[in-house]
This record gives C-alpha cells, structure tokens and sequence, in this order.
C-alpha cells in the first residue's frame, strides 16, 4: 500500500470504567489529518468520555494513544496540550468574571509577570482575528459576552496555546442558528489551514453538514465508522439507538376514550436566550399510551418536566381533564398531582428518590400529605410501613424489607419503587419518563406489563422514552421530537423503526411522499 | 479636639493591624476557594507560641518565627482536610477553633503555671515603637508635625509591614501570574485544571500564605501589642477579619479600609463611654462591639452592593464526575 493517509489521532482498545459502569468499552478510532472528523451517539453513549480521556481530564483503564502516529502519554491536560491537543468542552471552562485576555493566558501566561504576556496575548488575539475571523473584544467580561463569544473563546484559548488538533464537544447546543453558521464557517477555515476537527454531537444535520468522516458510539463501543458522503442521516440514526432485544409486550388494542391531558402551542427559552421548545402540540386520551421519541436533548425531557410542574413553560397551555392549568406563571408539582397526574421522572436518582431514605419512606414521597398517611403535621409510620410492604409485594420489589436504606436497592428495584408509588396513587393521567432506564431485563418485562395495564383500567399514559422498541412494543400512538418541534406522528403499529429512525433526524418521509405525489 | 482625635485614629491604627493581616490571610485563602473560619483559632496558636518562642529564645525574631510555624501547621491541617481529603471547610474550620481555645491554655498552665498566660516579655523579646527621623523634631509643627508624631511615627515594625501587606498583596493578586491563576482556581477550578494547571499544588500554596499572614497577626496581639500571651488573647479579632473581609468584597485594598473602620470602632469604643451623645446619652459600649457584625449582615442582605464571594469557595475540588 503506497497510498499512507496521515492519521493526527489514533486510539487503541481505549476503556473506562467509572464505578461499576462502563463508560467506554475497547474504542479503535482513527482520525485522519486536516479532517473534520464527527461523533455522533446518544447521551451517554461516552462521546464525552472518550475526548475527555484524549484530552488527559480522565485516565484511560487501558489503550493507546498516538498523536500524529507518535505514541504519547496524556496523563493530565499539560501534556495533552503539548502534544497539540485543544479542547472545547461542553460547559465552557472559563472564569466567568475574569476578562477574556485573562481567560486566553490563565495556564499560558508566559511568564511570572501578567504584563508581558498580555501583550503578546493581545497580538496573538489580533492575528487569530483576522486569520479565523474569531472576533472578540479581548477586555470584555466573559460573562457579559453571548454564548457565541464565549465558545469563541474556548477556541481562542486552544489556538493560542498552539492547538493542531482541537475536540468541540456539543458545540452547537447552546449557540443559536446564526451563532451555529458562524461557528461553522470558522470550523471550515481552520480545517483548511490544516487544523484537525473532531466534533462531538447528537445532531445527525450537523454531521452531514460539516464533517469528512464519522464515527458511531452506542453504549460504551464504536459501533460505525463511515465516510459522510457515503451515508445518510437514516442509517446514522438507526445506528445511533440500536436495535435492542426486541421485547414483545402482550396488549390488546386500546380503546381511546376522552382526551385526559392536552397541551397547546407549548413554547421553552432557556436561561441562554435559546428556544429548546418551539411551540409543541398534543394530547393524550384516556385509555391509550402516547409515546415520545427522539434522540435525547430534544424537547421531550423538558416537556415532561414542564407538564409535570417541576419547569416554567414561556408560552402554551395545558389542559387537564379540561381544566385549564397556568404553566407559563408556574403551578408546582404538588398541584399537578392533586389533579390526580402522576409522575415517573427521567432521573430517579435525582428526581425520584432520596436515596438515603428507608424504602418506606420513599414510597410515600410527594403523597405525605395524604389523610390517610399524615395527620395534620405527624406521619403515621404504622400506616405507612404497612402500604410499603403491601406495595413491596404487589409490584415484587427486591428485597422486601422496607426498612433498607433505598440506595442499597439495585436500580431495577429502586425504578420499581417509584412505579409502585405512583400507580399506587391512582392517577387518571401518568407520565412516565425512561420506564427501563439502566433496569435489567426482568423488571423492564414487569414495568412494561404494568404500564399497559394502566392503559386498559382507562389512565392516560404519556411515555417519554430514548429506546425506540420500547416506543415500539408499548405506545398505541407516537410522536417524534426533533430540535424542540414535533417532526411527525404515527398510529405506532402502523410504522417501523426506519420510519422513526428518519423522523428522529427530522425527515419525514411520509410528507416527502405526499409533496412528491403533489409534484406529480 | 483634634488631639483626641489624632489619638483615636493612632489607636485605629494600631487595633486595625491584627484585623489586617488576619483579613488578608483569609483573603488568599478564600480567594482559592478555600473558606477558612479557624482565622481566629490560627491567631490564637500564633499569639501563644509567639510568646513563649520570643520568652524563651529572648528573641522577638525567632519568636514571631515560632508564631507563624504554629500557625502554619494549623493552616495545614485544614489544608489536609479541605483539599486532599475534601471534606468540610466549615467543620474543620470550627475543629482549628476549638483546638487553639483548648490547647493554649493547657499548655500555658502546664510550663508556666499561671492561670494560662506566658511570662512578661522584656523588651529584647518585643516589637518596639520606631520613632522615625525627625519625628521630635517636628512635634511642635501644629497639625502636620502631630499627625507625623502620633499617627505616622512610633509604631511597631509589623505595623508598617502590615500596610505594605495591602499593598503587596494587590500587585500579586493582580500582576502576577500566581495570582491570576490564585483567582481563577477559587472561581472555576475546572477552568485551572483544564488549563494544565495544578489546582491542588495552588491550593496549598494559598492556604500556606494564610497561615503566614494569621501567624503575624497572632503574633502582633502578644509580642508587639502586649507583652505576652493572656488567655483567649484573639477574643473574637478573627472573626471580626471575617466580616472585614466580607465587607471588602475579597478585595485587597477594601480590605484595608473594612479593616480600619472595624479598628476605629474598636478604638472609638473606651472613650464613648466616658462622653454623652447628644440624644442618645451613653453609648453602651457592647453595640460598638457588635458593630462590624450588624453592618456585615446589612451588607450580605444587599443593601451595600452585593458581596458576591469567589463562586468555588466552600466546594472540595473533584474531578472525575
């Protein structure tokens, strides 16, 4: 083979492991010089992970790294610096009252006197400027400055620091679409002055957008390696989630009845100044499940946290069983539940639980203030314990001892916690977000049957989940979210996972079918 | 009049050094992101060993050298448990106080058995006024050459040091490369450690110049101010420098005038008692003491600008998420 192509980055077997979970499992990634290479997987697929241990901020358990088919130690961020290596992280890694000109030598200051390395800092800046068009006003106060000018910065900061090979991680989930062009048009100079580009991303729009070649992540692995020309935003979507093991739910029609739960032209601005829900539709009936899918980080979390009261909505109404609710001025979550709405979050660990809590204890959360649990201020411990255990058995939580501390529940079990308590309650309307996440296969089967249950005793179930067969196997109706708006609709067993996988990259198929029949 | 007044400001002057150095100290701690409560129990340490060094060596030098070792290893105490092993600033600040309250008065009573307090030093073994040139001379110059005599002349070498303190400490924290990288680290120490930055190594640094800066302050209270060490000696100058340092926003040169305010309260606080106000009558002197308190509460509760402290301060630095 005399036809060697330059590599800038070369991973080998790279692992980590955080605690008992596997962030990253065996990676082979090649990265060719003066490319813009992509990642692309979902959250927690170990995109992060991976760059932050090419960058030194994490210690690998094993692998190699060659840089520029040297092979090199990168023990901390010095090292990774001195080989070449830049990064933008995710969350900026700026001080946020320091001015940019002390934000760009903090590290680099060339010298034990700030003076003189300012002022080499501050020509430096000048002719990055006018190479890059990377603007900036070098005595501004970062936080003072927009997103975009902020990120600018953490580009400034790997180019002043001599960077040949600079990792952006997410960088255009925070900036708005013209930020987003500008970004990229800096993106296309420096790879053309020969600056290689790897870029972290969900957004499989970007991908084909701007980069050379791409990689698939799932779980932990590099499950694709692509030339982006030669592939299609379907395939990397269908990549992206996966097909897991396909696990049949027993259910029977549903029967929709009255519409339990609406929600009209719901609209979400993020503290940045960016819209993240733009003016969302639905509704869901009783005695159906509606599924939302869409690759994570687009809109469904936030609507969850929004319909269930914990979020400040910027524009929309909802109705509840018919009764208007006022999300934009803010009900809290209690309120919500007492309009017999239960909620299954996202993140137990952080929404569901208090894990240092007896089990007992947190399978009253959020109902405490039920007659038949407290009277006035004081809890009945009996009463409760009593019901603990009642739910113990009827949902099989493991062990059945409601006096262990919930942290020491696996994560099936805690899930299973949080389910019991919330079908417990008896709500006309559940909401339920990632039912199986981080679960194993036993419980999913029990959560999955329980979910339909509740359907067939009439509930209106909103499922919001980032497993597409479990979108599949559980909804009767499901809805597609892709940045912050929907991108289609279908009756679920009337579509198929290549349907869905389009819709998730914002393609809808069934339209382009409509407007080339109209064309015709 | 203006006598009593100049007399009230030299008394400012010399009540406000141990506040000064002690605000300073903590002004680089917390600067780092490291909060420190135990300035009056490091003060306390510093106060005591610095006596009995000073009595025991008969020498003033090595015995303000004995006070800042004492209080440096206090400092690093915190340091080992704030830093390396993360845990609560607040709690290991309180255990430093305690053990300083407990352990000088055990100590003092064990070799000198005397209630406590070392012996009286002599003056080979004190900080003395330094009368500087012509200071005699121009007494009789009305105003200037009084200011000169009473307020500028005649005090000890710490005092000068102490405000040449401010000022050194102004230029390190914003000329130098130590001191950009001191502020950053207590305000996002993930930049510093992105940057290839230690942030454990600046950590240290910055709380061993606190425990310096708490040795000269403890030391000024028994071998400058006094001549020697009396229990509970410090009573209360640390935390006092706290609010100081509040009130100065974790700024150097602010932290000069907190401090001299907090000092003229302190020196305004004898004569009071003595004058009628007019409507108020006599001042009870205990609301003077209180003081610096009520005004930093007024300051924390916004209505003097806002005090925003370095936004890592108080949180263990962790790294892997």
């Amino acid at each position: 083979m005399t036809d060697q192509v330059d590599f800038a980055i070369e991973l080998k077997n790279i692992s980590k492991s955080f605690g008992a979970v596997q962030a990253n499992k065996n990676i082979h990634l090649k990265v060719e010089k003066g490319t813009i290479h992509g990642i692309v997987g979902e959250n927690g697929a170990g995109k992060s992970t991976l760059m932050s241990i090419l960058y030194g901020f994490y210690k690998a358990d094993q692998g190699e790294i060659f840089v520029n088919g040297k092979l090199t130690q990168i023990h901390n961020s010095k090292e990774a610096i001195a080989a070449g290596i830049g990064m933008v992280h995710q969350h900026f890694m700026l001080v946020e009252n320091f001015t940019i000109l002390e934000n760009v030598i903090l590290g680099a200051e060339g010298g034990q006197m700030l003076a003189k390395g300012e002022g080499h800092a501050r020509e430096e800046l000048a002719r990055l400027q006018k190479d890059y068009g990377l603007t900036v006003d070098p005595d501004a106060i970062v936080e003072d400055v927009s997103v975009g000018q902020q990120q600018r910065v953490e580009i400034l900061k790997a180019l002043y620091r001599g960077a040949e090979i600079l990792i952006l991680d997410e960088p255009t989930g925070v900036l708005t679409p013209k930020e987003v062009d500008q970004l990229f048009a800096i993106l296309l100079q420096l790879k053309e002055q020969g600056t290689t580009i790897i870029m972290i991303t969900h957004k499989l729009r970007e991908i084909m957008h701007i980069t050379d070649n791409v990689s698939v992540m799932r779980r932990g692995e590099i499950i694709a390696d692509r030339v982006t020309k030669n592939t299609n935003p379907q395939e990397l979507a269908e990549l992206m989630v996966g097909r897991s093991v396909l696990l049949k739910v027993d259910k029977g029609p549903a029967e929709p009845k009255e519409k339990l739960l609406e929600i009209k032209g719901l609209e979400y601005v993020d503290e940045q100044g960016v819209k993240r829900i733009k003016g969302v539709d639905l509704h869901v009936r009783a005695g159906e499940i509606l599924g939302i899918a869409g690759v994570s980080g687009n809109g469904q979390s936030l609507m969850l946290e929004i319909i269930a009261g914990i979020t400040k909505a910027s524009k929309g109404e909802m109705l509840i069983k018919g009764k208007p609710v006022d999300i934009v001025k803010g009900v809290d979550a209690g309120q919500i539940r007492d309009m017999d709405v239960a909620h299954v979050p996202e993140d137990r660990h952080e929404m569901g639980l208090v894990l240092q809590f007896e089990e007992w204890e947190n399978s009253i959360l959020g109902y405490h203030n039920d007659p038949k649990y407290s009277n006035g201020q004081i809890l009945k411990p009996g009463v409760i314990r009593q019901d603990a255990r009642d739910m113990m058995e009827k949902f099989d939580i493991r062990p059945r001892n409601e006096r262990l501390t919930s942290a020491k529940f696996s994560g099936g079990n805690q899930q299973k916690i949080v389910i019991a308590r919330e079908i417990n309650s008896d709500p006309d309307i559940l909401l339920i977000g990632q039912p199986t996440r981080g679960v194993d296969i036993g419980a999913i089967e029990y959560i999955h049957n329980q979910i339909v249950a509740m359907r067939d005793a009439g509930k209106a179930v909103l499922l919001v989940s980032v497993e597409l067969d479990e979108i599949l196997s559980l909804s009767d109706r499901t809805i597609v979210m892709f940045d912050g708006n929907i991108s289609g609709e279908r009756i679920t067993s009337e579509t198929n996972d290549g349907d869905l996988g389009l819709l998730m990259a914002g393609i809808d198929s069934q339209q382009q079918d409509a407007t080339n029949k109209g064309a015709q | 009049m203006f006598e009593l007044f100049i007399v009230v400001l030299d008394s400012t002057v010399r009540l406000s050094v141990p506040l000064l150095f002690a605000c300073l100290a903590g002004l680089y701690s917390e600067r780092s992101g490291v909060f420190d409560i135990g300035l009056e129990g490091k003060m306390l340490v510093s106060a005591f060993f610095a006596a009995v060094v000073s009595f025991e060596s008969g020498s003033v030098w090595i015995g303000l050298g004995g006070g800042i070792i004492a209080s440096i290893a206090l400092s690093l105490v915190h340091g080992v448990a704030a830093i390396t092993f993360r845990g609560n600033q607040i709690i290991s600040g309180v255990a430093i106080n305690f053990i300083a309250a407990g352990l000088t008065p055990l100590l003092g009573n064990y070799w000198y058995k005397r209630g406590g307090s070392t012996p009286a030093l002599a003056d080979e073994g004190r900080f003395l006024p330094i009368h500087l040139p012509f200071a005699e001379e121009m007494k009789d110059v009305p105003y200037i050459g009084n200011i000169y005599e009473e307020l500028i002349s005649g005090h000890n070498f710490l005092v000068y040091l102490g405000f040449a303190a401010v000022g050194f400490t102004y230029w390190l924290l914003f000329k130098t490369r130590f001191g950009l990288r001191l502020r950053a680290v207590g305000e996002n120490p993930t930049a510093v450690d992105t940057a290839g930055i230690s942030v454990i190594a600046l950590r240290y640094r910055a709380v061993i110049i606190c425990g310096i800066l708490c040795g000269i302050a403890g030391a000024y209270l028994s071998i400058a101010q006094s001549s020697g060490f009396v229990v509970n000696m410090s009573s209360g100058r640390g935390f006092i420098a706290l609010a100081a340092l509040i009130f100065a926003k974790w700024k150097p040169v602010n932290a000069l005038f907190a401090c001299l305010l907090f000092g003229f309260l302190e020196a305004v606080a004898i004569p009071l008692q003595t004058y009628d106000l007019p409507l108020i009558g006599k001042m009870p002197v205990q609301f003077i003491q209180a003081t610096p308190y009520i005004l930093t509460v007024i300051l924390l509760a916004g209505f003097i600008g806002k005090a925003i402290p370095p936004k890592a301060g108080g949180e263990p630095y962790v790294k892997e998420r």
